[in-house]
């Protein structure tokens, strides 16, 4: 009834044509919003049948070819299509410009392009299924890759092809912060989400090209047998792996960086306090997008890497404990002497924090010399970049989702639903892949198919934890849709907070702001 | 976090880290997560308690930045010695040649024997393996040894250990190789002094889940093997193995000898140096000597080259 009275950006025009050709930020987060939960079912529709496989040894539920392509297309999908964009390309493109009191990005034209990209990326991935399937693994090792199916060819184009809009979307969002900022909106006084975005802009800039070129330097060996990555032509296997890890290992702060903004917005709002050591949260962000181009050898201590450069991976990758310990530290501090409350958005920084303390220190073990030999291509390495990616991105992802739900739709979703789901997530997650740490540590190598008899047991609880991780994710999926319509109405700023988004109706008008805001302070002035 | 015993030296040392890393985790899990846990429940929103403004604290920030880097230099450091122990094998090792293949591996012993999914290795002696790949990567890895080592087309790559622990151990193929990359596995036999007496002499060993019949007849140690491809393969028209001139370098002494190169460059010749030679010969071309050499690759196997290069090792 309300939606008769107020304009805004989802009722302004209607039909699907006025989605399809528009070129506001917010419809077009939405479209991606869309898009990347439809992949995030299918990565995880994968992921179930990976664990079911693996219920028993020898469980034959598909042959060891099939078990393979189920494991390329989860990790593929879950890292190319999934997690890269989730935060960044939905959260970051709705909120950016609303977070600092823009009308759009500073290219709306080109943030359309972007998504198309996204999808064309993807459905070139996808159409492989149709050609026999890959089964390369998402990282394409070389020579195996080489010599695989060419179906393969479409997964590493599409990946390609989607690279292209993450580049594109990173210059927009840069170019926004640059130079749509609202009157008195200092780059002091912007929110630590924007810079978290900004600083994971920089790294999609700089590393996505390497990734690009990489990519199709493989198609091309595939194709035209240039020599470059097969030994058997005269090129180096494990070339491929330092071009490969010079973008993917940057890749992982695409993927954690975002969901740390996220955090930094949501840990204050709900302790009613302001953000503890602002600078150095914004300054980590930098410190951790500059150690991410230095520190891609560490996936190749086993690879016949020079003794010198391990020495210098190793040493190198251990500093990342420095800007992530100031974030996670400076989040319980914000907490101290706050006055807290358990909404979904804070219920997921907890997450967020048990899972994300777990795999963090899990990486110290990995980024040890003589402790990755014994670890790395277990499922110790699973369980580790699945608490970081999982435990981190996807918390981080969920928490914005429940914290900008009212503004994106208007209405409010269920706190009793969203408990729910938080319990079962959480439970069923540490229950899938705190067995994996141990089944590694114990000697299981990864991208099994079957595995020794004396492994069943923790195979099986982590299985048993998959159901419930499957059945958390469905439901938040469910609840949040339902309360499109069911939910109650959402006021302009139901979590009285400061930033810009909060300050105009939800959901907003179309071009955001009736008038321009002036800003006139910090936005964590949290005094009560 | 129970671990595979530990069947080495080496894997003692590196048990020991692994637990020191394994409690102070648990000592920082308990701090992050204990101090949230404490907070989230003392400074929940109550009617009568205000929340408090503050915006930072230099010396908390500067005390959290640097205990955590001071703890992971220590670890790094730990991690590094242990590393050098797990990577630089003794001089007076016993040499095996592996070769990983989809979906099996393959030994080749210094008198010649081979064998296939077994390896037999005796106690207490330390072993170097050297491996290769005939198709695409694999990785060599024995939990009870807690050592891995990638196994690389067109290059060599080593391992070494001391087992101390008598009796089978299990090898796992690591590096996801394609259809049969779970069943790549092989067992590792560690033998008594006894059996390994047995072993050699070409005995039958009465190992239970052994599948290897050894036969009495002497086979050509790997290096004769070597010697007879030398013949086969034409390599001696240009390489003499007693110093004397021909076209191509001299065999003897050249294993492990500074070899100075047309550009002027100095290498060591190494196993890699020799493989690449064989296969690229043009690559690192002697000083003196013209580029005449046709490429072996494809025309050797790596059975052949390990060969090969085993009797350029005994031309010492």
């Amino acid at each position: 009834m309300s939606d008769t009275q107020t304009m805004h950006y989802l009722n302004q025009t209607t039909g699907i044509w006025s989605w399809l050709k528009t070129l506001d930020h917010k419809r077009i987060g939405l479209m991606y919003l869309f898009t990347v939960l439809i992949f995030f079912l299918v990565g995880g529709v994968f992921a179930l049948l990976i664990r079911w496989n693996l219920f028993y040894p020898n469980h034959g539920f598909v042959e060891a070819n099939t078990y393979n392509k189920f494991f390329t297309y989860h990790g593929a999908i879950m890292v190319f299509l999934v997690i890269i964009p989730a935060i960044p390309a939905t959260l970051g493109n709705f909120m950016l410009p609303l977070l600092v009191g823009a009308k759009d990005v500073a290219f709306p034209r080109l943030n359309l392009f972007s998504y198309y990209l996204f999808v064309l990326g993807a459905l070139i991935a996808l159409a492989s299924l149709f050609f026999g399937g890959a089964d390369t693994g998402w990282t394409f090792y070389t020579p195996y890759s080489i010599r695989a199916s060419s179906s393969m060819i479409f997964v590493v184009l599409g990946a390609f092809v989607a690279g292209f809009s993450s580049i594109l979307t990173a210059l927009n969002f840069i170019i926004t912060i640059h130079k749509l900022r609202a009157p008195g909106l200092t780059l002091g006084r912007l929110p630590l989400f924007c810079w978290a975005v900004y600083a994971t802009s920089i790294i999609q800039i700089l590393a996505t090209p390497v990734l690009a070129i990489t990519l199709l330097l493989l198609v091309f060996e595939q194709v035209f047998k240039i020599g470059i990555f097969d030994p058997k032509l005269g090129g180096d296997a494990v070339l491929f792996q330092h071009f490969f890890w010079f973008y993917s290992h940057p890749a992982v702060y695409i993927m954690i960086l975002p969901a740390m903004g996220v955090i930094s917005e949501v840990v204050p709002v709900f302790s009613r306090k302001p953000i503890f050591g602002y600078k150095a949260i914004a300054m980590s962000s930098f410190g951790i997008a500059l150690v991410a181009f230095i520190v891609w050898g560490h996936h190749l201590f086993v690879s016949g890497q020079s003794e010198l450069a391990n020495f210098i991976f190793s040493l190198l990758t251990m500093s990342v404990a420095v800007p992530t310990g100031v974030k996670v530290f400076s989040w319980l501090a914000t907490m101290y002497k706050g006055s807290i409350h358990f909404n979904a958005p804070f219920l997921y920084v907890l997450g967020f924090l048990e899972l994300f303390s777990i795999g963090g220190l899990t990486g110290v073990f990995l980024a040890t010399l003589a402790l990755d030999v014994h670890l790395t291509d277990t499922y110790f390495v699973v369980a580790h970049f699945h608490f970081v990616m999982v435990g981190g991105a996807i918390m981080g992802f969920f928490s914005g989702l429940h914290y900008w739900y009212p503004k994106i739709c208007g209405k409010m979703y269920s706190e009793k639903s969203a408990l729910i789901a938080f319990v079962l997530i959480i439970i069923g997650f540490n229950v899938t892949f705190f067995p994996q740490f141990i089944l590694g540590a114990q000697g299981m190598p990864r991208r099994y198919w079957t595995y020794l008899p004396e492994f069943t047991l923790l195979n099986q609880i982590s299985t048993v934890g998959s159901w419930m991780l499957g059945i958390g994710f469905v439901y938040v999926v469910y609840y949040l849709l339902r309360d499109l319509k069911k939910g109650e109405k959402a006021t302009a700023n139901p979590w009285r907070a400061l930033t810009l988004e909060w300050q105009t109706t939800s959901p907003p008008p179309t071009e955001n702001f009736v008038k321009t805001p002036v800003v006139t302070e910090w936005p964590y002035e949290y005094r009560e | 976090m129970s671990l595979p015993i530990a069947a080495t030296d080496v894997a003692v040392m590196w048990d020991h880290l692994y637990w020191f890393l394994v409690w102070l985790s648990v000592f920082f899990f308990v701090l992050v997560v204990g101090t949230m846990i404490y907070f989230v429940i003392k400074y929940r929103h109550q009617k009568k308690q205000k929340p408090v403004f503050i915006t930072g604290n230099h010396t908390l920030e500067v005390i959290w930045s640097i205990v955590p880097l001071l703890l992971v230099l220590i670890v790094f450091v730990w991690g590094y010695v242990v590393y050098r122990k797990m990577i630089h094998a003794p001089p007076n090792s016993l040499e095996v040649r592996v070769i990983g293949k989809q979906w099996l591996w393959q030994f080749q012993y210094e008198d010649g024997k081979t064998t296939v999914n077994e390896l037999f290795v005796p106690v207490n002696q330390p072993v170097k393996l050297i491996m290769s790949s005939e198709d695409v990567i694999h990785s060599f890895f024995v939990p009870d040894f807690r050592v891995k080592q990638d196994v690389v087309p067109g290059m060599y790559t080593s391992i070494w250990f001391e087992p101390t622990v008598p009796g089978r151990h299990q090898i796992f193929c690591a590096e996801y190789c394609g259809t049969s990359h779970s069943q790549m596995l092989a067992d590792l036999y560690v033998l008594s002094e006894g059996d390994w007496a047995q072993w050699k002499a070409g005995k039958k060993l009465n190992l239970k889940t052994s599948r290897i019949s050894m036969s009495n007849v002497p086979s050509p140690t790997l290096a004769e093997q070597g010697k007879k491809l030398m013949l086969q393969k034409g390599c001696v028209a240009c390489h003499s193995d007693d110093g004397s001139p021909r076209p191509g370098p001299t065999y003897k002494n050249l294993f492990n000898s500074k070899v100075e190169l047309a550009n002027g460059q100095v290498v060591i010749a190494d196993e890699n140096y020799l493989r690449e030679s064989i296969e690229t010969p043009q690559a690192k071309l002697v000083k003196g000597f013209g580029p005449l050499m046709p490429t072996f690759r494809g025309i050797v196997s790596e059975e052949e080259i390990n060969a090969i290069i085993a009797y350029i090792k005994s031309l010492k």
